[in-house]
């Protein structure tokens, strides 16, 4: 059955895993030079070689298909000299080629102003942000997560309270946030707590609660008292599901990356991004946003390994 | 106890058998269970799991206890590691009541349960720390009760990596290092398939025999009661109550050969008897056989 690229629920060969997952990067790589390089595909603009006769044309000036066939026509009949151009995409999306380029000079540009950051300095800012926001939330996070796994009590004093406030969106918090913490990181790694703080604790008290009983009853059998079970069965049982966990909420933690970083003074990655986004330097912002998906992978991918090494005990993470 | 010479009745037993039974009772009782009962509360009502159940077990004996399913077998031997309440009555372990589970009666699960980030040593080994041993002592212990089981290549293997016959060995293992005064066995061989159940029931018998260990012995399973079990304590269902207590007449020591003596078979008769009685009350699980089936295929390819 090893044939069938189609069996229901069944694992490919490692051959064609490999060649699927270069695949799933390179679809929409290939429909982003499709839309770029084929000029009869989209290609709504269009990009003045020679103005010819029409006044307001300046060579390099992107105008409208149409503005431009409209001009083309005036020119005609009037007898004057047609302008040319070539078909071309709206400056919000440059071509693969650019953006490959930028990502090599991005960070060996200067910054404009004097004091401006270069980028791996803004990017440093922004995984400090992260990580301090990320730390902070797991500290109180997942102690009270497993512990309202573990005893129900704690889960019914914490946790409709927190089941109330996962809903309030993170952002709204940010006045407030600026207000008590400042303008500076304080506030930016308070949204990044507030984004994950809630989830991750009904997420980890749920993968507890999911620790198969028999397990805690077998221990109860064999002498362990009530408060060694914690520390003995509950935590070592649930580490491997625990750590899956961790790695999904980073993930979420970087998408508050972005609104946290406006909030008070403007930093990190996004003050990159809004800074080349004013310039019209779009080439830049796919490259400062390719840079963060890249990182993102990046340390799930090396968390993904280190798992396996943690957990050797652990099924499904050696089968992945 | 009625005076019985049919040479094929349960009730018959030879000279060196209940000599045998006659020195078993003379042992101390390690676990005694006076009308425990218990009821449980759910949104339907009451239902009583357990009434009045009365037994006593003695040193070294090996009690199975077989039933039909919902005769409460499993409530039972949880209740007595203590992983349930009862409503009333008493559970006495050398005449001390039972409050709670206990490192003086190991478990085993079917359903293995051992812990699995930790190696087939480390799960011996737990019982041991959790009371307090120090490592290396534990260790040296580990590793005799690892040999007793046949596993001792296997100390650093993690559960993931073994048959199913091997996890549960690995968990009487870990029940025995323990020193339990009673092996509480919730149909441990339930999960193997036939062969491999039938090496663990020697493996067991073997163990039993070896070491000062008093054994309940949950199963469904007619032929592994009567092949392991002194005396059978037999429950009847709705609610969960004594019906009889057996005393296998299958001489000792027994082995899968004696599975067509006159003795086995004539308690093989009984426990069918007692489990399934031929006017069957509602059983809500029986599957009833139609006598005229509809036949689907031509009378020609006849498989008979």
């Amino acid at each position: 059955m090893g044939s069938n690229w189609f069996a229901v629920r069944q694992e490919l060969t490692p051959e064609r895993r490999k060649f699927l997952a270069i695949a799933s990067f390179l679809l929409p790589l290939l429909v982003w030079a499709l839309v770029s390089y084929v000029p009869f595909i989209w290609h709504p603009m269009v990009k003045v070689t020679s103005p010819g006769d029409v006044e307001y044309f300046q060579v390099d000036m992107l105008v409208n298909k149409a503005t431009f066939e409209e001009e083309t026509a005036t020119m005609q009949e009037e007898g004057k000299q047609l302008p040319l151009g070539v078909a071309s995409n709206p400056i919000y999306l440059p071509p693969p080629h650019k953006v490959v380029e930028a990502l090599s000079t991005a960070f060996t540009t200067a910054p404009v102003q004097r004091d401006g950051l270069w980028l791996h300095q803004s990017l440093w800012q922004s995984i400090q942000v992260i990580f301090w926001g990320f730390v902070i939330s797991s500290l109180v996070g997942v102690p009270l997560g497993i512990l309202a796994g573990t005893y129900s009590a704690v889960s019914r004093l914490f946790e409709p309270f927190i089941e109330f406030f996962r809903y309030l969106p993170a952002p709204a918090f940010g006045a407030l946030a600026v207000a008590v913490l400042g303008i500076y990181d304080g506030p930016k790694i308070a949204i990044i707590v507030i984004g994950t703080f809630f989830q991750q604790v009904l997420i980890i008290s749920n993968t507890t609660r999911k620790l198969d009983y028999s397990l805690l009853e077998a221990a109860m059998t064999l002498g362990t008292s009530r408060w060694k079970l914690l520390r003995h069965v509950v935590i070592p049982g649930v580490m491997p599901e625990l750590y899956r966990d961790q790695r999904i909420l980073l993930g979420w933690a970087w998408t508050y990356l972005i609104v946290a970083e406006l909030i008070g003074t403007s930093s990190g990655i996004t003050w990159f991004i809004t800074q080349q986004a004013r310039y019209e330097h779009f080439e830049n912002v796919y490259a400062a946003i390719l840079i963060i998906g890249i990182i993102g992978l990046g340390t799930d991918m090396v968390l993904a390994r280190l798992g396996k090494r943690l957990f050797p005990w652990d099924k499904p993470a050696n089968k992945e | 106890m009625q005076a019985n010479t049919d040479p094929t009745s349960y009730l018959t037993q030879s000279d060196a058998v209940k000599a045998r039974f006659d020195k078993l009772k003379q042992r101390e009782v390690i676990l005694e269970v006076k009308n425990l009962t218990k009821v449980y509360r759910g949104a339907k009502g009451e239902t009583t799991a357990l009434k009045d159940v009365s037994f006593k077990t003695h040193r070294r004996e090996f009690v199975c206890v077989i039933g039909p399913s919902g005769c409460g077998k499993s409530t039972l031997i949880r209740t007595l590691a203590g992983l349930e309440n009862y409503t009333s009555g008493e559970v006495l372990l050398d005449g001390k009541p039972v409050t709670g589970p206990g490192r003086d009666r190991g478990m085993v699960f079917q359903g293995y349960t051992l812990f699995p980030w930790l190696s087939v040593k480390k799960n011996v080994m737990f019982g041991l720390e959790m009371n307090g041993m120090p490592t290396e002592e534990a260790s040296r212990e580990v590793a005799l009760w690892l040999e007793l089981v046949g596993l001792e290549k296997f100390a650093n293997a993690y559960p993931h990596e073994l048959s199913g016959g091997m996890k549960q060995r690995v968990a009487i293992a870990r029940a025995l290092v323990n020193q339990p005064r009673i092996l509480l066995m919730d149909e441990p061989f339930g999960a193997l398939d036939a062969q491999t159940r039938c090496k663990m029931q020697t493996h067991l018998m073997e163990i039993w025999r070896n070491i000062d260990i008093t054994i309940l012995f949950i199963t469904h399973d007619l032929d592994e009661a009567i092949l392991l079990a002194d005396r059978i304590l037999v429950l009847k269902a709705h609610p969960g109550e004594v019906q009889e207590l057996i005393e296998v007449p299958v001489p000792r020591p027994r082995s899968p050969d004696q599975l067509f003596t006159p003795e086995f078979i004539a308690t093989k008769a009984r426990l069918e008897e007692l489990i399934h009685p031929p006017t069957a009350p509602v059983d809500e699980d029986a599957v009833s056989v139609p006598s005229r089936m509809i036949r689907f295929v031509n009378v020609a390819d006849n498989v008979e």
